[in-house]
């Protein structure tokens, strides 16, 4: 992220230095792709804000425990409604697994989290379009349970 | 005619309401301890906030310099419709050498589209994303191991592509918006 950030700082200045007018378009651009999400991004923040705070560690212990096709659905619920950054989502699923949740059950957590995100709906669909923004999120939840599942019989 | 209208001004409303309302019960666990939903959820939106202050700017940024700068020709040779399958790898290196949560992709995903990358392509991108970041996979790693990081890496690889090929399918004519 820094490199990145980095990087564009760079970019920035060269195309200042070779093109003011250019650079002034490109980055009104930039600000009115902002301002359009803009609601999209509120509602995303307020949607985390509480699903985070609802969530804690031992509540996904006890949901993610146990035999039977329940703690794999549960997974893969809770990985599609979250959205939780990779720092603090492997090191939660390390800890779940030292405490005895099958790979299975991490595996559905872990794609789900990765693939789909229904906190990010109204602002994919905001870049995107609903059709697209539903169709990629229905298909990739779908996904993520094949890949969870392919997981488990591979890691045995 | 009217109900629609009011349906659109609730839709625009609904964002600021729920904002307003994360921020208010943030406020009544200040006078009232015991509510520590609300300070949890208002620390929580807080840090979310901090995150994309860091992330957004520069993307915003990046993508306003891209659409004027490169040149619509070199995208739509490598990314865009008549490069076939060879756009794959193309998509896998720019997806996996990128950081941030997928929705800092978003807008670097529309503005590839806005110059020539294919629809099927574009969906590909934000799978890869979702998936192979590398600063993403040093935490898989070092929490989940080597084994479950590979097993997962190799068998998403052939399934967000294929949803990005059933996206493009499913949604015919796909195209960018302008955000005029």
């Amino acid at each position: 992220m820094i490199v990145l950030a980095v990087f564009t700082g760079a970019a920035l200045a060269a195309s200042l230095f070779a093109d003011r007018r250019k650079t002034r378009a490109g980055l009104l651009f930039g600000a009115r792709m902002f301002l359009k999400t803009l609601p999209a991004l509120v509602l995303m923040v307020t949607a985390v804000g509480m699903i985070l705070s609802a969530l804690d560690p031992r509540f996904l212990e006890i949901l993610f425990g146990g035999g039977g096709w329940m703690p794999f659905l549960a997974g893969l619920a809770v990985g599609t409604v979250a959205l939780i950054p990779g720092f603090i989502a492997f090191p939660m699923a390390g800890l779940l697994r030292s405490n005895g949740v099958s790979t299975a059950v991490l595996a559905a957590f872990v794609t789900s989290l990765l693939m789909v995100g229904m906190v990010t709906l109204p602002l994919e669909s905001r870049f995107f379009g609903r059709k697209a923004a539903l169709w990629r999120n229905g298909l990739s939840l779908i996904a993520a349970a094949i890949v969870a599942l392919a997981m488990s019989l591979v890691l045995k | 005619m009217k109900s629609e209208q009011s349906g659109i001004r609730f839709r625009a409303a609904l964002p600021w309401a729920a904002g307003g309302t994360v921020f208010l019960m943030w406020g009544a666990s200040r006078f009232w301890p015991a509510f520590s939903f609300g300070e949890r959820a208002g620390r929580a939106s807080f840090g979310m906030i901090r995150e994309m202050a860091g992330i957004l700017p520069v993307m915003f940024i990046l993508v306003g310099l891209f659409e004027v700068w490169v040149p619509r020709k070199s995208i739509e040779r490598f990314l865009g419709r008549e490069a076939g399958w060879k756009a794959v790898p193309w998509l896998i290196l720019l997806a996996t050498v990128q950081a941030g949560p997928l929705y800092g992709a978003f807008p670097v995903a529309v503005g590839l589209a806005r110059k020539g990358c294919s629809p099927r392509n574009v969906f590909i991108y934000l799978g890869a994303f979702s998936t192979l970041k590398i600063p993403l996979l040093t935490f898989e790693i070092g929490f989940l191991g080597l084994p479950f990081s590979l097993a997962r890496v190799l068998i998403s690889l052939p399934a967000f592509i294929l949803v990005g090929v059933l996206v493009d399918r499913l949604v015919p004519g796909w195209t960018p918006p302008d955000f005029k």
